[in-house]
């Protein structure tokens, strides 16, 4: 091959790279292992975490995901392809696709969905740069968002939307029921305002008033846009009925249709509206169309919308998306099916009424809502949170996320859900442990030490 | 033509093991929340799903089964042994919120993944939380803003971008607040310096490039440059798209470059997966590292502990709700383990080798080089302008051409200077027998554009569908299968 | 080149206008423009009643490989859009100087017709890009 180009050795081929540039021997690399001594290292890596009984949720949960699903993910020809760009050679990817739009058009009742984005988040930054640009009756860049949404939602909006101007509001949050009340809207009314965010359910596991919030914002001409949970939408009321005429903008994290937990990523992000607005859609899209014959085919389509075509004016710079994560999610739903959802759906919501029961009989401890929830729930507890759940841990259970630092004046409380995974073993003895724990400490200080890492 | 997974759906039917056998009660929930409608998700047997995707799958170019040149997207050999790594059961069973005491394994991967790219791009610190090249070039860009605006610089409304680069360039620069002002590419394929003095100034918050630049040539003045954009008190951008080129030869931060970003989803070999996730982590030098994107890790003695937005308060914040694309994070990290030190010159230069390699092949078969006085880096540009003109055939016939022979085609019409252009990249793990079966499939087509332009033109003929309908597509939009407007 | 309306006047930018007498001005993109964006496949029209400055970015032609913004050739208020657009974005590709036509204006200063090309000029313009 160098004889074919001319040259004597590899070293002549970055001839026009600056002597001054060249790197030197990267001392501080490793040296190379083989795939076997990898195995060794990252294996004794993933068993030093351990395996504890998780009930934590707060925008991850544990599901079940059927064998099937990686089995059929992970098939070179879906793992290893690239963008579907060349669309006759990528008609599995593309209709996958196709398949995936219409199940989270049928489960959000949206007209609409694109191909993904990174994650829930992530998605409702674009969700609300995209209801910027589409509220052409709104002059303002104000957009309305519950404090009782997802703090890591609210942040990660901020930071990829304030560069652009726009100004999140903070709604408050009901100090009883733990949801958006209507009245937090009212000093709104007739404001100039571009769109409106609305959970469901909201970060505390607490039902929202969809309907209500919904109708608010169609009498106020401001944009609705609907934060959801995907697995959740087997039991409750889609975003495309809320307030009768539905949401313009429907977004959420996909995590719990197929993505292992995973340290929090890779997930996906979903985003659906209607179709009157899917030109200020990010993202891919893929269309049904016909080739040189008249037989059905898919194609990515609108991507003059899309950064390689139009740059600086693209509706978002974002190129990869979650490609892999929403074939999981694909097969994933076509295996459960709307029953198979909401058996799941059920049995979340079931498990975590029975844990917070049992939880509830330990003297001080109470869940701090008392509106109804999904398969999430505030915990009050009688001891500092921290230290409750640092000793939970020690024991192999992971009992819920403190909250302390995102909602301090909520006291010491815990956010804890139990998923179908959790067997009635596994809430008793997070019951057991969490009642020694809270009456050791009313006595003596805390036996219980963190577990040395 | 193959079914919709919802056209092969009977009602009742399901897959019955995949739930829980009974269902719980959830009449606590009241009426007014409640779904009336179930949704119209498909119903099918466990059989069927994976039959039908099963089969889907073969209706797919893969790097698994086909030879993927495609130009700056560096289609590489996905290692098997790296995924089984990420997924090993510890790995997915981790919570992204399980305490640190639970999380040691995990986060000493990523730090020294940390530190491994810190090496190789010669940048002084590295956050991996960006969760694909684009939201790494979103977080480059806020943090030069952060810089400017923390000291005053306010007037610094433009960010400057070659016509070379790609689209994200100009839309993350947009995302952030920016003006974006282009600057041309001179004739042997360096930016023109001359033109870039005329427009750097006191408006100029930065400059992003790639380098070797998409033109598949190394920009031998980027220190020049360098000195010109901070010169002017403005910041350099790597957009790391082609680090595969340079890896263990060249570093950006020694180039001058203030951030950078990598796709990890390129030169670290994690897979495409039919279009993501990938995973853009930054490097920076020390004058941006206290605007890093948050989580990152650190480390004191053998504990390994985050730097979230406590400890970090001047960082540009988390651009995702947890810490990126995690197992996408620790494919890569299993790629350069098995690489090492000793591995990361040699995907710089057998990629090398195997561009110049086709280049010189595909030159001496008649096809046209756009910068044939250069030096080919990792991928090259051959423009199909002749054929185009005399033959009435176009580079996109030309590619979907290359299909029939199996073959996945070039990029097209990328970089958009270069008329008719394919921009070919065969990366370092091919063999010199299917770079050479792609240069005769190369002359085949070339020699079909001469004698039969119309079976060129009418391509692909053997795959699945033959040539799509966009117009179609997007005129009459189809975006989502409904069972009532089949009837 | 040769079957460039002579009645027309045109922008660089390849919008054309046609002045209906009544201080009223008729503005679409040239048949240079739609060739070279190829088949339209959508169309963003201003709103009625939108007051526009000479130069500004107020519309979008859309194709499956492009989008380009369409700038007002002239100041003025908009008085009419081509609904007929929304359903057929082809007519423009049809029929650029008749059917396709995009907006009509009622013209804030007359003046700004003489700022703009006559057939013959706009005719050079298409030459020197087909350099």
């Amino acid at each position: 091959m160098l004889e074919a180009i001319g040259v004597d050795g590899i070293e002549d081929l970055f001839e026009e790279i600056p002597d001054d540039l060249r790197c030197g021997d990267l001392e501080s690399i490793p040296p190379a292992m083989s795939e076997l001594e990898v195995s060794q290292l990252m294996g004794e890596r993933a068993r030093q975490d351990g395996q504890p009984a998780c009930f934590i949720g707060a925008g991850a949960y544990d599901h079940h995901i059927p064998a099937a699903v990686w089995q059929i993910a992970t098939r070179g020809e879906f793992y290893s392809a690239y963008t579907p760009y060349q669309a006759e050679a990528s008609q599995g990817t593309l209709q996958l696709l196709y398949e995936y739009q219409s199940m989270m058009t049928a489960l959000t009742g949206m007209e609409v969905s694109n191909a993904s984005m990174y994650d829930g988040a992530s998605a409702l930054a674009e969700a609300i740069l995209m209801a910027v640009r589409a509220n052409r009756k709104s002059k303002s860049r104000r957009i309305l968002i519950p404090r009782a949404l997802h703090p890591s939602y609210r942040r990660v909006a901020g930071n990829i939307v304030k560069n652009q101007d726009i100004e999140l509001v903070e709604l408050p949050f009901d100090p009883e029921g733990g949801h958006t009340d209507i009245s937090a809207l009212e000093p709104y009314n007739g404001e100039d305002i571009a769109a409106l965010v609305i959970p469901q359910p909201n970060f505390f596991g607490v039902l929202e008033d969809v309907d209500a919030l919904t109708g608010w914002g169609h009498r106020n001409k401001v944009l609705t846009i609907a934060v959801v949970n995907p697995l959740a939408m087997s039991v409750l009321s889609p975003p495309g009925e809320w307030g009768g005429e539905g949401v313009d903008i429907c977004c959420g994290e996909g995590q719990p249709l197929g993505a292992p937990l995973s340290s929090g990523g890779p997930y996906f992000g979903f985003l659906c509206c209607r179709q009157a607005i899917v030109r200020q859609m990010p993202g891919r899209i893929i269309g049904r169309t016909l080739d040189q014959d008249g037989n059905r085919g898919f194609a990515l389509t609108l991507q003059a919308r899309e950064q390689h075509i139009r740059r600086s004016k693209a509706t978002s710079n974002i190129c990869t998306n979650q490609g892999l994560m929403v074939t999981t999610a694909t097969i994933h739903l076509a295996l459960l099916g709307a029953e198979g959802l909401e058996r799941t759906a059920a049995a979340c919501h079931a498990n975590t009424k029975s844990l917070v029961e049992q939880l509830s009989i330990i003297p001080g401890v109470s869940p701090r809502f008392n509106r109804p929830v999904f398969h999430e729930r505030l915990i009050s507890l009688p001891m500092e949170a921290e230290a409750a759940l640092r000793a939970l841990a020690a024991h192999n259970i992971l009992g819920g996320l403190d909250i302390s630092r995102d909602y301090p004046e909520l006291g010491s409380a815990i956010l804890t859900c139990a998923t179908e995974k959790r067997t009635p073993g596994e809430i008793g003895d997070f019951v057991d442990k969490l009642s020694r724990v809270i009456s050791l400490q009313g006595g003596t200080p805390c036996q219980l030490q963190p577990k040395e890492s | 033509m193959m079914l919709l997974i919802q056209e092969q759906s009977k009602p009742g039917r399901r897959a019955v093991a995949q739930a829980p056998l009974r269902k719980a009660d959830t009449s606590d929930i009241p009426e007014q929340f409640r779904r009336r409608r179930p949704a119209a998700l498909p119903e099918v047997s466990e059989l069927q799903v994976v039959r039908h995707y099963t089969r889907l799958s073969q209706r797919n170019f893969s790097i698994d089964t086909e030879f993927y040149p495609l130009g700056s997207c560096t289609m590489k050999y996905n290692p098997r042994g790296a995924n089984e790594h990420a997924m090993l059961p510890g790995f997915l069973a981790r919570h992204p919120e399980a305490p640190e005491s639970h999380s040691q394994g995990f986060m000493a991967c990523l730090f020294d993944l940390q530190e491994m790219l810190k090496e190789l791009t010669g940048m002084q610190a590295v956050s991996l939380s960006p969760a694909a090249g684009a939201q790494g070039e979103f977080a480059g860009v806020a943090m030069i803003r952060a810089y400017h605006d923390e000291r005053g610089d306010t007037g610094r409304t433009e960010i400057l971008v070659p016509d070379a680069a790609h689209g994200t360039n100009p839309a993350s620069a947009v995302m952030c607040g920016y003006k974006t002002r282009e600057i041309p590419t001179g004739s042997n394929g360096d930016v023109d310096v001359e033109a870039l003095k005329t427009v750097v100034g006191p408006h100029t918050a930065g400059i992003m490039l790639t380098n070797p630049s998409t033109l598949g040539v190394f920009d031998r003045g980027i220190l020049e440059i360098a000195g010109l954009v901070h010169e002017a008190g403005g910041l350099l951008y790597y957009d790391g798209a082609n680090l595969n080129a340079i890896l263990g030869k060249a570093r950006p931060g020694d180039m001058g470059f203030d951030v950078i970003h990598m796709n990890l989803h390129k030169t670290f070999s994690t897979p495409h997966g039919g279009g993501g996730p990938g995973s853009g982590p930054v490097g920076v030098s020390e004058r941006l590292i206290p605007y890093l994107p948050v989580p990152m890790v650190t480390r004191d003695g053998d504990d390994y502990s985050w730097l979230t937005e406590t400890e970090c308060p001047r960082s540009i914040g988390r651009l995702s709700a947890f810490a990126g694309n995690a197992g996408v994070i620790l494919r890569a990290y299993s790629y350069a383990r098995m690489l090492g030190r000793e591995g990361m010159s040699r995907v710089a230069e057998y990629s090398t080798l195997n561009a110049n390699y086709m280049l010189k092949m595909l030159q001496e078969a008649g096809f046209e080089a756009a910068y044939p006085q250069r030096r080919a880096t990792h991928e090259f540009i051959i423009t199909l302008r002749t054929q185009a003109r005399e033959r009435g055939v176009n580079t996109m016939d030309f590619a979907k051409r290359l299909l029939d022979y199996g073959f996945h085609a070039p990029t097209t019409y990328f970089p958009l200077l270069v008329p008719e252009c394919l921009l070919i990249e065969p990366t370092e793990t091919e063999d010199k027998g299917t770079l050479d079966a792609f240069i005769q499939a190369m002359r085949t087509v070339q020699g079909e554009v001469a004698e039969d332009p119309e079976l060129v033109k009418g391509a692909p003929h053997t795959l699945p569908v033959k040539r799509l309908d966009d117009v179609r597509a997007a005129r009459e939009l189809d975006l989502a299968w409904n069972a009532l407007a089949e009837d | 080149m040769s079957d460039l309306p002579t009645e027309l006047k045109f922008a660089k930018s390849h919008e054309w206008v046609r002045n209906e007498g009544d201080g009223t001005v008729t503005v679409g993109i040239s048949d240079h423009a739609q060739g070279l964006l190829g088949d339209l496949v959508f169309v963003e029209l201003p709103e009625v009643g939108d007051s526009l400055d000479a130069g500004s970015e107020c519309a979008v032609v859309e194709s499956v490989k492009a989008a380009s913004d369409v700038y007002s050739p002239v100041a003025g208020e908009v008085t009419a859009v081509n609904v007929e657009l929304a359903d057929a974005p082809e007519t423009i590709n049809q029929d650029a100087f008749g059917d396709g036509w995009m907006f009509k204006l009622k013209l804030t200063d007359a003046g700004d017709l003489d700022k703009l090309l006559d057939a013959n000029a706009y005719a050079e313009v298409m030459q020197s890009e087909d350099h």
